[in-house]
């Protein structure tokens, strides 16, 4: 799960890491009133959950509570486009007004989970402010890393050698040492899959500072985390990918016309890579888990029915713990409520998949039995060239 | 004929009496597994289904019914525990089903696994399978697999059931199929598999099934080209996934090159992989390397 930049820097400075005096508006007014309080001189920062936002125009500096408002104004309420957020962008529906600072130095820092390493790493670079892919491709030996053994956790010799590795200023060696570590307890507390501060500043008075964070969570850690639950911000995600998730499905909505439905990711994964195989594309990844039940099968159906998008759809079920003949019903009665006007494929195999079949051949829904995927990718081109 | 299970093989299944436990150990009682134990705490000294005792701890369950594989079904929030508690037993193979464990609780154990004798499978994955010992341990379907010399190994659950699938239409039986789960940090990885098959008088072959996320692949590219001498045919999947994304498994998320579907056929193709053309041949790609 993602948060927003001032989601983020709120939980940085719980835990002690100096963030930008600020505040958040979701009008203009809010936003004239707070910069006018911080004495006018503002950064205006759109909160969306991508990056990207400074080139997107989605960042102002600005010299007065009028203009604050006026870029708020500009600001909210519009959808922000940028190299991160596909053409359709993300809704601004509130914006960070932050105190400017007056930059010396930028620096990168950030704890992930190293799965080749099997634990978290701390990474640090010089060569803060630019993404870190960036720097990783260009001048991956700017880049330190520090794996922490989960076990005794991060030790205070490790940040030490983070901070004397970035070539900090003597004074700042201990302060910056301390942020390390508590970033990482910020990471381990609260079950964070990213914690990132990019940059991280040394200010014109000599003082380190978080300008910007990212803060993101191990979606199977959130059960325990109930504030970090409240976080969560619907606004930012697809309308169809909050829907799924309500009922255990796992769906990510993709860009071509293709609606797929499948049990299981690595299935559901390859039965997207036939479907472009096929000169078509995927308009979604749809796994409906292993043990679906009718109505979860139904739901995810009725996910595909009312996306505009897809103009024609696969099922792909290989029948397990989910039985091929309780997939058919979910579809049949996803069926029912609406009007079907596109052609639909459906592979069934493995436990029960004659009754399925058999469910699907009576429900006059005109569906199209195939074998295998070659012939459900042969099916799905062939319906393309139909419409 | 196999690695890891057999007829010697005697199943401890922690979470029997749950509801996704009891359904499935029925099926693994039914396709020839020898359940000895299941272990629920607060339900010892009771029989499940009148036939396998319950026990409150491994402990117990090891120490009275000799059991030396645990299978666990138990929730995500307690699943980390649970495979602590049958390490700390001593059981050699555990094979944990339960999706959705927290990473960091991965993290933990992977450590603490680090030098002790016993082998994860998983988590979030089928588990195993020997058909020609009539031993499944896991919720893959039985009746699609067919005895034989074909090992596979893959990181997922369903696509695994249509390799096997495939192999057993074609006359292409298994010596054994384990799927080693989607997470980002699991226990055992291709390369631990790769090497039991290579010693394994009874498989000649291997499928081996990857996905997007992580470099699990390109290092059993690196060990197949420098160790490996039986045929291998691979594939990759999520060619279509977009960087960033969660797809389904939470290993299969796009961060880097590397991760990517096309990088891992690269490194497998350049260590003399069979590369199957599509996720549908995977079956008749296998006959071709079988000559």
């Amino acid at each position: 799960m993602k948060v927003h930049e001032y989601q983020a820097k709120a939980i940085l400075s719980e835990y002690g890491i100096p963030v930008p005096n600020a505040g958040v508006a979701s009008t203009p007014e809010e936003a004239r009133q707070i910069a006018q309080d911080m004495g006018g001189t503002v950064v205006v920062k759109a909160q969306i959950h991508a990056g990207g936002r400074g080139m997107a125009g989605g960042v102002k500096s600005v010299g007065s509570p009028q203009e604050a408002e006026a870029v708020a104004k500009g600001l909210l309420g519009q959808r922000l486009v940028t190299h991160q957020t596909g053409p359709e962008g993300a809704p601004v529906n509130r914006v960070l007004l932050e105190e400017p600072a007056q930059i010396a130095k930028e620096y990168y820092l950030a704890v992930i989970i190293d799965s080749g390493a099997r634990c978290p790493v701390i990474m640090a670079s010089e060569a803060g402010g630019v993404e870190i892919e960036e720097v990783a491709a260009t001048a991956p030996e700017k880049i330190l890393r520090s794996n922490v053994d989960p076990v005794i956790g991060l030790q205070p010799f490790q940040c030490r050698n983070l901070a004397y590795g970035l070539n900090l200023p003597a004074d700042l060696i201990r302060p910056a040492s301390t942020l390390i570590a508590n970033l990482y307890k910020l990471f381990e507390n609260n079950d964070c899959s990213l914690a990132e501060i990019n940059p991280l500043a040394i200010t014109a008075d000599g003082q380190l500072m978080a300008l910007d964070a990212k803060l993101n969570f191990d979606d199977d850690a959130l059960p325990r985390h109930a504030q970090i639950q409240e976080l969560r911000d619907a606004d930012q995600e697809d309308p169809l990918e909050v829907e799924a998730s309500k009922f255990g499905i796992s769906y990510v909505k993709l860009d071509g016309d293709v609606g797929c439905m499948v049990n299981g990711a690595g299935l559901a994964m390859a039965t997207m890579d036939s479907i472009s195989m096929s000169d078509a594309m995927p308009a979604n990844f749809l796994d409906v888990g292993g043990g679906a039940t009718e109505e979860q099968v139904a739901q995810a159906f009725r996910l595909l029915l009312s996306d505009s998008q897809v103009k024609r759809i696969l099922v792909n079920v290989f029948g397990g713990i989910l039985r091929c003949d309780v997939a058919a019903r979910g579809i049949v009665a996803a069926c029912e409520e609406t009007e079907v006007r596109v052609p639909i494929v459906v592979r069934m195999l493995g436990t029960n998949a004659d009754e399925g079949k058999d469910i699907l051949n009576k429900s006059d829904l005109g569906v199209t039995l195939v074998n295998d995927l070659n012939e459900a990718a042969t099916m799905i081109k062939r319906s393309a060239s139909a419409s | 004929m196999s690695i890891l299970v057999n007829e010697n093989t005697r199943l401890m299944v922690q979470g029997l009496t749950g509801r996704e436990g009891s359904f499935h150990s029925l099926r693994c009682i039914e396709y020839g597994t020898n359940l000895v134990a299941g272990v629920t705490p607060g339900r010892g000294d009771t029989m499940w289904e009148e036939k396998v005792p319950v026990f409150n701890t491994v402990k117990q369950a090891v120490s009275e019914t000799e059991a030396n594989v645990a299978l666990i079904f138990v929730p995500a929030a307690f699943a980390a525990d649970a495979i602590l508690e049958s390490t700390d037993a001593g059981i050699p193979l555990i094979a944990c089903i339960t999706e959705g464990i927290p990473v960091m609780d991965m993290v933990r154990v992977a450590k603490y696994l680090e030098d002790k004798p016993t082998r994860l499978i998983g988590p979030n994955c089928p588990g195993l399978i020997s058909p020609g010992s009539s031993c499944k341990i896991g919720i893959m379907p039985g009746n699609i697999h067919a005895p034989g010399r074909v090992g596979v190994i893959s990181r997922s659950g369903t696509l695994t059931y249509e390799a096997v699938n495939q192999l057993t239409a074609l006359g292409i039986g298994q010596s054994t199929c384990v799927g080693i789960g989607g997470d980002p940090i699991g226990g055992t990885s291709f390369v631990d598999m790769l090497k039991l098959f290579q010693e394994d008088p009874e498989t000649d072959a291997v499928v081996l099934i990857g996905e997007i996320g992580g470099t699990k692949e390109q290092e059993a590219a690196d060990y197949i080209r420098d160790h490996f001498t039986k045929p291998v045919v691979g594939l990759v999947v999520g060619t279509t996934a977009p960087p960033g994304r969660r797809m389904g498994h939470a290993g299969a998320i796009i961060t880097g090159s590397a991760a990517k579907a096309d990088e891992k056929v690269k490194a497998l193709r350049a260590a003399g992989v069979h590369v199957a053309p599509s996720p549908a041949e995977i079956g008749i790609t296998m006959k071709q390397a079988l000559g």
